[in-house]
């Protein structure tokens, strides 16, 4: 007889599952690069999954457990609970160091303790200025570079 | 009565919420400038959002099997329990963000006692939230100054607004039979005791701001209580149009 515990997919083998599954508005990090999802365990046979929503209004946050269910189903993984933890709230410290690499490759600049970005990730300046404390998604501030004069997004810092 | 106590509590701050983020969404497409607008309709995203954290757990605490949908949607105008302020009209945009500098500069200390308390259903969302509110008193006090020592129009259309929300800004300080029981159970700071940091913070953008604050003392109440002013019906009106023209529609 197989007993379950050799049958079901291993936690990591889940994560490895979720790393490949898109953030839904910055398809270039994946749901485990953004620190989202806090916890993969099985309870049962039921595979419990905890995720820290990153904005309380971020409309993302539906989509996101949409996907996270379907990418186990994908994988035959048929029971699924989704836990949401508030606390402690989600933070950008919880970036993958990949999903930072990510960001400013695709032109976004990561966030920075300090509180803006480090320089702009088009040409590498310093010469920036901030010019709107909101972005296009809740999560990012709009930034120019002074020299290249691209406006670019940046991944705000809380 | 600590459970009635904690559920008045859940509204107070659910509907502040939800009434200012309604409020602010109404500048959805009106902004002065693209990125204003932009800022606008986020910080109304993360005001809607908080708004449905508290009242999902009113909702819960109330035992009655109401969602947080279900209390937006289809209380009536005397079953909310915002403040006055927030259902103040938008007005021009200087008005609009000295509404958002007076009520964030209040919400961040209010936030951070209730980060502290004896429910840790409370406390988990009030830190959460927390983080967003000093995101928006940040926007909001940078552009207030900017706005209060810019040109002399600006600074007079923002001493203007100063004044004229003033009067709505004492019942943020006024304490209840429900805030007593709040206060001795360590559910909820006194509401008194929030003054000290809220008047500094305001102070502050006035000294730097070149702008006077009142000395008028006369505070309108009862948004705490259910009894509000004639603007809370107009919002509901468009707010609850869909759920109540069409119950239980959803996409």
């Amino acid at each position: 007889m197989v007993s379950p515990e050799t049958t079901r997919p291993s936690t990591d083998q889940i994560r490895a599952w979720l790393d490949i599954v898109p953030d839904p508005e910055i398809p270039v990090i994946s749901l485990v690069d953004l620190g989202v999802i806090r916890d993969v365990q099985w309870v049962g046979d039921t595979c419990e999954i905890t995720v820290s929503p990153t904005y309380s209004g971020c409309p993302a946050t539906a989509v996101i457990n949409f996907e996270i269910e379907a990418a186990l189903r994908r994988n035959g993984v048929e029971s699924i609970t989704l836990k949401r933890q508030l606390s402690p709230p989600w933070t950008t410290n919880w970036l993958s160091d990949k999903g930072r690499a990510n960001l400013e490759a695709y032109g976004i600049a990561p966030p920075q303790a300090a509180g803006g970005p480090k320089h702009c990730p088009q040409c590498k300046s310093t010469n920036l200025a901030k010019v709107s404390q909101f972005g296009s998604t809740p999560c990012k501030a709009l930034w120019r570079c002074g020299d290249c004069l691209e406006p670019f997004d940046y991944f705000k810092c809380i | 009565m600590r459970d009635e106590a904690l559920f008045q509590l859940l509204l107070r701050l659910g509907d502040n919420a939800l009434i200012l983020g309604h409020r602010v969404s109404e500048w959805c497409g009106h902004g002065p400038y693209l990125e204003e607008d932009i800022a606008l309709a986020n910080t109304a995203l993360d005001l809607v959002g908080q708004a449905q954290l508290w009242l999902g757990l009113a909702g819960e605490v109330e035992g009655k099997g109401r969602s947080a949908d279900n209390l937006a949607y289809l209380r009536d105008a005397s079953g909310f329990r915002n403040l006055l302020l927030v259902e103040r009209p938008n007005g021009h945009f200087g008005q609009t963000l000295m509404r958002q500098f007076l009520f964030d500069a209040w919400s961040l200390p209010m936030l951070t006692a209730l980060g502290a308390s004896t429910d840790t259903r409370v406390g988990d969302i009030a830190r959460k939230a927390a983080v967003e509110t000093s995101y928006h008193l940040e926007r909001s006090t940078d552009l207030c100054l900017r706005l209060a020592d810019g040109t002399q129009k600006s600074h007079d259309m923002m001493q203007e607004a100063l004044d004229d929300l003033w009067p709505y800004t004492g019942e943020m300080f006024l304490g209840d039979g429900v805030d007593t029981v709040l206060a001795d159970d360590g559910l909820a700071p006194d509401p008194t005791d929030l003054r000290g940091a809220w008047q500094k913070t305001v102070q502050q953008l006035a000294d730097v701001g070149t702008l006077t604050l009142p000395d008028g003392q006369f505070a309108h109440k009862g948004g705490k209580t259910g009894r509000h002013s004639e603007h809370l019906g107009y919002i509901l009106s468009d707010m609850q149009f869909l759920q109540r023209a069409y119950p239980g529609a959803t996409w």
